[in-house]
């Protein structure tokens, strides 16, 4: 539209002018065929998309807290970090590794001195499988939605616990919501299952731990 | 710590902004594509953009594309969508997928794989270089969570691919390594140790889809003790790899 105004504007001037004939053929530009000169020729970028300097973000990195319930012993706090890479919008995979301390057996607490354990050092780490089962909205009052996803999880790993390394199952659920696109809160609950002889004959322990996650995508 | 790690975080997230170059557009072909308000099928559409409409592409999460129009509406379009859309100099915009000819092509992979190693479990991640369409070589390290004694081990191996150009080709592989077992503390008289291992394998490997590639493979250790005795073990696995 600017561009027609000073044409017309242009036009006019040069029509007025002594020296019109030259002044408009230099101002005047290239003619588009319909008989509007057109004064400025588009400058037109015909670069094509560099795919690779697209952004991004198959990467979830996660800091959690929570509570691990140790079967026999107590309910402790755990920490730990994770890394899942997105495979599809519905298949993650996950590694997380966790510590605890734990606390004491009711045998330890009863027994008056007696210790089963010398080292109370927990650890774990697990590769999983997730799925985002019914990715959704939150709704917080009137005017915000988040998006949201009740994923499922499960996956294999290890524990060392009482100086052994054990093989270990888990499977789970969890919630999350994304306040920006690339943060998510995350809670979640577990089951851990191992087999330990700590307490003097084998058995498969369910340790259920439900955690807070907070995660960035990268 | 925890102060320190979270710097750590921060810092890289915003060297990973920094590094996204700039602004990429597309222009629509289709008669319209949706944006969902998230990277998922699941998430509901709350926007079209019509054809002619020139976007500009935020992010990339999996399959799906975070787009703005000229108005600043923002929204998740999928890669379908995304393919029916035309670059600047009039080209159809290409977000090809990395295929089999990729995979013909790869110089690394990496992957994880689990089974059973003499009757213990058995996880193993490895990293392998391709030299040649044939040859690789193949750098392992594994942990065995048994019933009576647990361990790790580690390996380098040489392994030859038999006909690369095979969506499923078998594969056969000689290597070294060492091995370490620590019985459980629950046993008596239980001493750990480690020991030299030579190992012969032979298995398949399939390409799957985009960079992924499934593995199964069957590896026969020798472990060379400093008892009377080498000791054979068997190991099966299976698993996945993704090449780059």
């Amino acid at each position: 539209m600017e561009s027609r105004i000073r044409s017309i504007f242009l036009t006019a001037m040069c029509s007025a002018s002594a020296f019109g004939l030259g002044a408009c053929a230099t101002a005047g530009g290239s003619d588009t065929g319909d008989g509007t000169p057109q004064v400025i020729e588009p400058e037109v970028e015909r670069r094509d998309i560099d795919v690779s300097a697209i952004d991004t973000e198959d990467f979830e990195v996660t800091a959690f807290a929570g509570i691990l319930s140790v079967e026999d012993f107590e309910s402790n706090a755990v920490y730990g970090a994770r890394l899942a890479y997105h495979v599809s919008e519905s298949f993650f995979t996950e590694a997380t590794y966790a510590t605890t301390t734990v606390g004491e057996s009711s045998f330890e607490k009863l027994g008056g001195g007696a210790v089963l354990l010398s080292d109370r050092d927990l650890s774990y780490y697990d590769l999983s499988l997730g799925y985002n089962l019914f990715p959704g909205e939150v709704f917080l009052g009137a005017n915000r939605a988040f998006n949201s996803s009740v994923y499922l999880i499960g996956g294999v790993g290890s524990t060392d616990f009482s100086g052994d390394s054990n093989f270990t199952v888990n499977f789970g659920f969890g919630f999350k919501v994304l306040p920006t696109d690339f943060i998510a809160v995350r809670l979640e609950a577990r089951d851990y299952l191992f087999d330990t002889e700590v307490t003097g004959e084998k058995k498969t322990t369910h340790n259920l731990q439900t955690t807070l996650n907070i995660s960035f995508f990268f | 710590m925890v102060r320190a790690w979270l710097t750590a975080v921060l810092v890289s997230l915003a060297a990973t902004a920094a590094v996204a170059g700039e602004a990429q557009f597309v222009t629509v072909d289709d008669p319209y594509i949706e944006l969902h308000t998230g990277p998922g099928k699941g998430y509901p559409i709350t926007r079209i953009i019509e054809r002619g409409a020139r976007i500009e592409i935020v992010k990339r999460r999996t399959q799906w594309f975070k787009v703005r129009d000229e108005r600043g509406e923002q929204g998740w379009a999928a890669q379908e969508q995304m393919a029916r859309t035309l670059q600047p100099s009039g080209k159809p915009a290409e977000f090809r997928e990395p295929g089999r000819e990729d995979y013909q092509q790869q110089r690394w992979s990496i992957g994880l794989l689990a089974g059973d190693f003499g009757g213990a479990t058995v996880y193993t991640g490895f990293a392998a270089y391709r030299l040649s369409k044939h040859l690789a070589v193949e750098l392992d390290a594994s942990q065995i969570l048994g019933n009576f004694s647990d361990g790790w081990g580690a390996s380098i191996n040489i392994s030859h691919t038999f006909v690369p150009e095979w969506r499923a080709s078998p594969f056969f592989s000689l290597g070294t390594g060492i091995i370490r077992i620590e019985p459980k503390s629950t046993l008596a008289q239980a001493e750990d140790r480690t020991d030299q291992t030579a190992i012969v394998g032979a298995g398949v490997q399939a390409y799957l889809s985009r960079r992924f590639v499934v593995r199964a493979e069957y590896k026969s250790y020798v472990v060379l003790s400093s008892r009377n005795d080498n000791e054979d073990v068997d190991e099966w696995k299976a698993g996945f790899a993704v090449f780059f």
